[in-house]
């Protein structure tokens, strides 16, 4: 076990809290987004942007900075809450999400959003994306590490798989995958609509080290984290088992709320569990 | 006709390149033996990426390569790569701007032997509707070979379509493209016969036989599909008054169309479309008597500038 203290981890539980809250926000004043994959993934975002990410938010383009690939785009919503809570633009900006002529698009646009590595939206593209990227710091460097986010819906995708196998055939140790394994998908339960279990077994089939975790335990979080960096002669996989809609006591684990907008009482309510929560 | 196909010159001026410009990596998916960038495996292995029947992965790593300072060629078939990779290319080279070269070799009907699933008849339909991504089908293999560095050096994502099959030569080795012009193969004040790709040797020939009959065709080859020279095709129709499109390719939403949406603004003369006409072809004996067979020859060419005139008249 990497040994992390008890002040870094409650840090980093209030920048998942205000990753939630962002989220709500936005959603609500929007009146459209993806909250329930948002929620999953919040202490990851938080763990990455504000402990484990070599990253500086005054050079996005920084050439050693570590990537981070998010291939569950509609997430958009908690990588904007974490990337101006870090700095890369203000925060207000968070309130023109979707504007005409806003930077901060549906979806992520690395063209128009200071510290997004790579536009995404459709899924299942990160992982292959992460390859090249792997290679060309081979071939080219400077040294960096690249992260990919993937989701339920993600590895339904078959060029996800097709980046597996890539992955797997070039070693490419360079790459670590989060998987937000929150089991719901758009449409209902992962394992109704198109079940993937079992994941491990595949992930382990296809070349991968992989190390399984709450993924809203920081401690577990950031020890998968360093562990990865440990490992050299493949591909890692942390996957990380989450609920949909984290935080929020009507959203947890609900299709429902994977694009829904809450109502002003829904909204009430939310912020309130929110701000009493606690991973 | 040109000694060697148009996808051996390719791939040895893609080979060569590579000594001159250490950014290049190339990418291919189980066809480097026949879109011939083996030339290049063979040169500089570390910078060759095999990924297997994954066309849709492999758009992606060469995005994530360009994401890395790298300048991807990323090959495969031209029906697969803008078909089957058709999302990826959209998302992640189009949209997001990523500078990977897009290579689809076995363009149109060169691959006559394989039959209609390995042709390629949409392709630049497909990558012209794509925002961001210059389009290119290069009449011959001087072209074939001299847009490799042009492409390499232009920061952005182009798609080019290159033959299977040797097509006839057309440019001498004085010759310069530049992306978004045109080039007046030849002189003509009759009618105007406009060819992509392969078919601009056989527009030569048509203007041939035309001359035969006291009929004077300009002949332009438009190898940059997008951005497109509307200059060029505008003043052509003001000047000739009668024209005639040629292409390896569907009519719809090919060279065709993008002539007449240059023309439709302000510059109404007749246009003739050679080209498949919404149809799959079929197998052949060779790519000569395919392209004859489904009305891509040098008399379909030549019937088609009569037309134009007719109507002009």
């Amino acid at each position: 076990m990497h040994h992390h203290s008890e002040s870094l981890i409650r840090d980093l539980q209030e920048r998942a809290r205000q990753i939630r809250l962002d989220v709500l926000d936005m959603v609500y004043r929007r009146a459209a987004g993806h909250p329930g994959g948002s929620f999953s993934c919040a202490e990851m975002l938080a763990a990455l942007y504000f402990h484990h990410l070599k990253i500086d938010p005054a050079r996005p383009d920084w050439p050693e900075r570590d990537r981070f690939l998010l291939s569950k785009g509609h997430a958009a919503a908690a990588l904007y809450s974490a990337l101006a809570q870090r700095g890369f633009f203000p925060t207000e900006d968070l309130e023109r999400w979707g504007h005409v002529g806003a930077h901060l698009q549906g979806h992520p646009d690395r063209l128009k959003t200071p510290g997004v590595e790579m536009s995404s939206g459709f899924l299942g593209h990160g992982l292959s994306v992460g390859v090249g990227l792997a290679l060309a710091q081979r071939l080219r460097g400077p040294h960096y590490h690249t992260y990919v986010m993937m989701s339920d819906g993600d590895m339904q995708s078959g060029v996800a798989w097709e980046g597996a196998l890539a992955a797997s055939k070039f070693r490419a140790s360079e790459v670590t995958v989060l998987m937000d394994y929150n089991g719901v998908q758009l449409d209902g339960a992962a394992h109704d609509i198109m079940p993937l279990e079992p994941l491990v077994d595949k992930w382990r089939a296809f070349g991968f080290a992989v190390l399984e975790i709450n993924g809203h335990n920081l401690y577990q979080v950031l020890d998968a984290l360093d562990t990865a960096l440990e490992i050299h002669s493949m591909p890692t996989v942390i996957v990380a088992h989450t609920t949909k809609g984290k935080g929020v006591s009507f959203m947890e684990n609900t299709a429902k709320w994977h694009g829904a907008v809450p109502s002003e009482k829904e909204y009430a309510q939310a912020r309130a569990e929110l701000k009493g929560y606690e991973a | 006709m040109s000694e060697i196909p148009q996808r051996q010159a390719y791939g040895m001026a893609l080979a060569d390149y590579g000594a001159i410009n250490p950014d290049v990596v190339v990418l291919d998916a189980d066809v480097s033996s026949s879109t011939l960038t083996k030339y290049f495996a063979d040169r500089f292995p570390a910078r060759f990426f095999n990924l297997g029947v994954t066309e849709a992965s492999m758009v992606n790593v060469g995005a994530g390569l360009a994401l890395g300072g790298a300048i991807p060629f990323v090959n495969t078939f031209a029906a697969l790569l803008t078909l089957r990779a058709c999302e990826q290319i959209r998302t992640c080279v189009a949209y997001a701007r990523t500078n990977v070269k897009l290579i689809g070799g076995y363009s149109g009907l060169s691959d006559y032997k394989d039959g209609p699933t390995h042709f390629a008849t949409n392709d630049v339909a497909l990558m012209r509707a794509m925002p961001n991504i210059v389009v290119l089908a290069p009449a011959d293999n001087t072209e074939a070979a001299l847009l490799v560095p042009i492409i390499a050096e232009h920061d952005g994502p182009v798609y080019m379509r290159i033959s299977r099959a040797a097509v006839p030569d057309v440019f001498g080795s004085d010759h310069t493209v530049r992306l978004g012009q045109g080039t007046t193969v030849r002189p003509g004040h009759d009618v105007t016969i406009i060819g992509s790709g392969s078919m601009v040797g056989r527009c030569i020939q048509a203007a041939d036989l035309l001359a035969g009959e006291g009929i004077s065709a300009r002949v332009l080859s438009m190898t940059s599909i997008k951005p497109f020279d509307a200059d060029l095709v505008r003043q052509a129709a003001e000047e000739t008054g009668a024209l005639v499109t040629a292409e390896d390719h569907t009519i719809l939403g090919g060279l065709g169309s993008a002539v007449a949406e240059s023309l439709a603004g302000g510059y109404p003369a007749p246009v003739e479309f050679v080209g498949l006409k919404d149809t799959f072809a079929e197998t052949g004996p060779d790519p000569d008597t395919l392209m004859d067979a489904w009305g891509l020859g040098v008399s379909d060419v030549a019937a088609a500038a009569r037309r134009a005139l007719e109507r002009r008249r």
